[in-house]
């Protein structure tokens, strides 16, 4: 079943185009990461999905239009927007009182069982957790709701790389399964880079690259050029080069550069590369924007 | 729900589903309000405070009271009950000036707060609406406030009324009969009256107060006051008029004249600390246009404090 489907998102605040055409297919039981550079339109597009703020083009969230009918979809939706956006001077015990008496489909036991794995009291007021704590109060709530999506935006933000792992470790083993959809957006790539099923991103308002992880291992292939080789590699047109240890990397497309694997792997040590590589590889400066904008790679 | 949910085979998931997503449409509106209180407490420590206080000077005053009552029954019999009611009187207007300073910076933090901590973002991830969120709030001054000045002033009052027999029994003084005639009940009756009537007459002003407050990136007090001024001034320099003014004060004090017979049968100005049952008019005062106008006005500004939260994203 189809999560959200979106075609040709479009929002400008002032002269600044957030969405320039955005068009999004997420099944359901994925986890979908969209990364992008900051203003990239991110957070405007999960605010879409999530009603919060109204835009152009076609969006259906689990069959509803967010902007209308934000608080029925909100049964069925969580979302953890920003760090620390639980009220400061709320109790723990409050905040379970009360997610309790608004959510229909709040678990309370599941989620003090998820409290008492913490060193959160109950007693405590929110503003005396620690950002790490906090994180992981909202994670709770969360996690004891029945929803069917989850959006996180930059939900690890300023925490430390345990809190972080603990996060993404929690989120897969208790709460994700096939009938949940999962879309996070976050810098920290490399911590969800064995988390995700799906890769978007999103620059100037556009998708640039909208694939499953199983294509992105399939068709992007990183080599440490022999130096000899060097010249003939370039000649089968990488979409990007550098030089670590004076030695040159370079990164194929294998679908828009119509070359083969076995081509490339003639060429030195061959690897998939990371999320992070290719981040950079298509964003990382001017020109790579550019190339990465004319690609257009859409679904 | 738990124990339901688990007796449930795994056949009727539906039903499971559906069934505690049937909430009642009151609990998100109880709970909005109760957080409300959390997050507010000096919604009720404001007025308790104040009525703590002045139950402290009440008790020291205890101390002269034998003596003015030999003053008191001197004097004609009417007059006294006015005497008598007079420290009654205050504490009901004092507790009423503090509602209505609690209710107004209530009123223009209530849609601000939220933003500027970001926390807005919370309460929208909640299947909570924002007519309910803005109801809820708009409720604080309009219902929450009155009640809770009622409850305090009678208990209040009731615990002076009851030192005051016991002080004058214990004295001697001989005016215990006196005090058995002060019409407390009366007076109570009065008293939920007009928490009535000011809250329906002030429902424009806290709706204001509730729309800047939705409304201001920042400074919501002088937005909520700079605006009035502004237009009273234009207008007097333009025009040499005050309608402006005085439309104002009538707002702020029109509801006394509209909802009390302010002189009685004898034409004779009734005392503000001690206004009879029977100067009550309450066909007067729903026959009053100012009245309807301004629930409609404030029923305009509500909704649009409603589209206002529905368009905000934290500052």
């Amino acid at each position: 079943m189809t999560c959200i489907e979106a075609r040709g998102l479009r929002k400008a605040f002032g002269k600044t185009i957030a969405l320039d055409g955005v068009n999004l297919l997420v099944e359901e039981g994925r986890i979908l990461g969209l990364i992008g550079p900051n203003g990239a339109g991110k957070t405007t597009a999960l605010n879409a999905i999530l009603g919060l703020t109204p835009c152009e083009g076609e969006l259906r969230v689990l069959g509803r239009d967010p902007w209308a009918e934000r608080e029925r979809l909100m049964r069925d939706v969580c979302f953890i927007a920003d760090v620390a956006v639980l009220p400061h001077w709320m109790r723990v015990s409050q905040a379970l009182d009360y997610v309790a008496g608004v959510h229909p489909r709040f678990d309370r036991a599941k989620a003090e069982g998820f409290l008492a794995k913490t060193d959160i009291s109950r007693t405590s007021k929110i503003r005396e957790l620690s950002k790490g704590m906090v994180t992981q109060l909202h994670l709770a709530l969360v996690m004891a709701i029945d929803a069917r999506l989850l959006v996180l935006d930059e939900p690890t933000l300023g925490l430390d790389i345990l809190y972080r792992k603990q996060f993404y470790d929690s989120l897969l083993n208790d709460y994700f399964d096939r009938n949940r959809t999962i879309v996070v957006t976050t810098h920290q790539v490399e911590d969800v880079e064995h988390v995700l099923t799906d890769l978007m991103f999103i620059n100037r308002g556009r998708i640039v690259l909208d694939c499953s992880m199983e294509e992105f291992e399939s068709r992007y292939l990183e080599v440490t050029v022999h130096p000899e080789r060097v010249a003939a590699a370039r000649g089968l047109k990488p979409i990007h080069e550098r030089q670590v240890l004076g030695r040159s990397i370079l990164l194929f497309d294998l679908k828009v550069d119509h070359v083969e694997r076995q081509q490339v792997a003639a060429l030195g040590e061959v690897r998939t590369p990371s999320i992070t590589d290719l981040f950079v590889a298509m964003l990382g400066n001017k020109q790579g924007s550019k190339a990465a904008e004319t690609q257009g790679v859409t679904r | 729900m738990n124990t339901q949910s688990n007796a449930v085979p795994e056949s009727s998931l539906d039903s499971q589903v559906t069934a505690p997503a049937a909430i009642s449409a009151t609990r998100p509106m109880y709970w909005s309000v109760r957080r409300e209180l959390w997050e507010n407490r000096s919604i009720y420590i404001a007025p308790l405070a104040v009525a703590a206080l002045y139950m402290l000077g009440f008790l020291i005053s205890l101390m002269w009271l034998p003596h003015s009552m030999r003053e008191v029954a001197a004097h004609h019999p009417a007059p006294q009950l006015v005497e008598l009611a007079m420290p009654y009187g205050h504490a009901t207007w004092l507790l009423l000036v503090t509602a209505l300073l609690v209710g107004i910076f209530y009123s223009l933090d209530a849609l601000h707060g939220e933003r500027r901590d970001r926390s807005i973002l919370f309460w929208k991830s909640l299947p909570v609406s924002d007519f309910t969120t803005v109801l809820s709030k708009a409720s604080i001054p309009l219902v929450v406030l009155p009640l809770l000045v009622f409850a305090i002033t009678v208990i209040l009052q009731l615990f002076m009324w009851l030192l005051n027999i016991a002080v004058l029994l214990v004295s001697g003084a001989g005016a215990a009969t006196l005090w058995a005639q002060l019409p407390l009940f009366q007076m109570e009756l009065v008293l939920l009256y007009g928490l009535t009537v000011i809250a329906l007459w002030y429902a424009p002003i806290y709706g204001w107060l509730l729309l800047v407050s939705g409304w201001a990136r920042r400074a919501p007090f002088l937005w909520a006051g700079l605006p009035a001024l502004a237009i009273a001034a234009v207008e007097k320099i333009a025009f040499h008029t005050s309608y402006f003014g005085f439309l104002l004060q009538d707002r702020l004090i029109g509801f006394a004249a509209r909802a009390f017979d302010l002189k009685d049968k004898g034409g004779v100005p009734v005392d503000p600390h001690f206004i009879p049952l029977a100067q009550v008019a309450p066909g007067k005062f729903l026959s009053s246009p100012g009245l309807w106008i301004g629930l409609l006005v404030a029923a305009a500004f509500l909704v649009a404090a409603v589209r206002l939260r529905r368009y905000r994203e934290p500052i």
